[in-house]
């Protein structure tokens, strides 16, 4: 438990200072595709295309995360004891093995 | 009951998404139309060897291993949340991401990597605006490929020369995240040189990405070493059922 709280407070100390630095900067915060491969890619007269598939307007984004969690959560769901066995069945595997 | 109907579970990275926000990834990926057509092709054909190898080994293995497509698949919802995760670098002032395949090659191997590496940026290219389509072949190239049997490679040789399994893990997260950075810098020089010089271009995209990815690839190696001790504290069954981080 004590360890827990320890961890709990790094990461809330990290979260709060990683903060303070993003508010107080005047950096972009661009990715490196923006700020390194796009910016050598139009130095090189290939900017960039749009995707085949633009899902950025509207609600359309929204509803394929929608779709996507469900089927994931469906698989997850359908496969969920074998993917997190109860503690019993965990150490009979791990002797069988 | 559930492996009859495998051949579903490769969707699995599917579930990472709905842990994403809907908002523009921040990634080293190439976006679509960057590559020229030819370079486009042949990373492709350099990437689907490995695609296809990795198939196979999937067949085989989950045939000998019972629950082991559900595991590939979770390995590789993490491949595809890692790689979609922007992390802001105030060294440097801006933002990228872990690639995750460090980890997922020394939980299921370089070869099964690579296909998850594959699936998840399709999946990122589709949906996401992450990568493109056309520049697929180099993306997985330089994450999958690279990323995989760096980061599996720095595990393996550094169990042999006595290092602990945090050390190793630690050195194939950090590894695998430069040499993924590094072979896209090496596929955008060589597609984009024109006339100049490769090796004056690919050492100034290199150095252009080494603010963000020298930090971020440190930070990588802590997460895959995190990551390994967690399971190998909590589930140490499934590395040896996975057989390649357990063996060592």
């Amino acid at each position: 438990m004590k360890r827990v709280f320890i961890a709990g407070m790094v990461v809330i100390v990290l979260a709060v200072g990683l903060w303070v630095v993003i508010e107080h900067s005047n950096a972009k915060w661009s990715g490196v595709d923006e700020s390194v491969v796009e910016k050598f890619a139009e130095q090189a007269n290939r900017p960039a295309r749009k995707p085949l598939i633009d899902i950025g307007e509207g609600d359309l984004p929204l509803f394929c995360f929608l779709v996507a969690g469900a089927v994931g959560g469906f698989i997850a769901g359908y496969h969920f004891r074998e993917l997190f066995p109860p503690n019993s069945r965990a150490k009979a595997d791990a002797k069988s093995v | 009951m559930a492996m009859s109907s495998g051949k579903t579970e490769v969707l699995w990275p599917i579930g990472g998404i709905v842990l994403l926000l809907p908002s523009t990834a921040l990634a080293m990926h190439i976006a679509e139309g960057i590559l020229p057509a030819p370079w486009a092709a042949l990373w492709f054909a350099l990437a689907a060897p490995f695609v296809f190898w990795g198939l196979r080994d999937l067949r085989l293995r989950s045939e000998q291993v019972p629950h082991f497509k559900p595991l590939v698949g979770l390995v590789g919802a993490a491949v595809f949340i890692l790689s979609c995760m922007p992390i802001p670098v105030p060294s440097a002032g801006t933002c990228s991401h872990p690639c995750g395949t460090g980890l997922a090659a020394i939980l299921i191997g370089p070869w099964l990597t690579v296909v998850v590496t594959s699936i998840a940026l399709v999946l990122q290219a589709l949906f996401l605006a992450h990568g493109g389509l056309s520049t697929l072949g180099a993306d997985t190239f330089s994450m999958g490929v690279a990323g995989a049997f760096v980061g599996y490679g720095a595990f393996r040789l550094a169990r042999r020369l006595g290092a602990g399994w945090m050390l190793a893990a630690f050195l194939a997260g950090l590894l695998s995240d430069w040499a993924t950075y590094t072979v896209t810098s090496f596929e955008l020089a060589s597609a984009l040189r024109g006339d100049g010089s490769l090796s004056t271009l690919f050492v100034a995209i290199l150095a252009a990405f080494v603010p963000t990815q020298l930090p971020l690839g440190i930070f990588e190696g802590f997460l895959t070493a995190g990551a390994y001790r967690f399971i190998y504290v909590r589930r140490p069954e499934l590395l040896q059922k996975l057989a390649v981080g357990g063996s060592s």
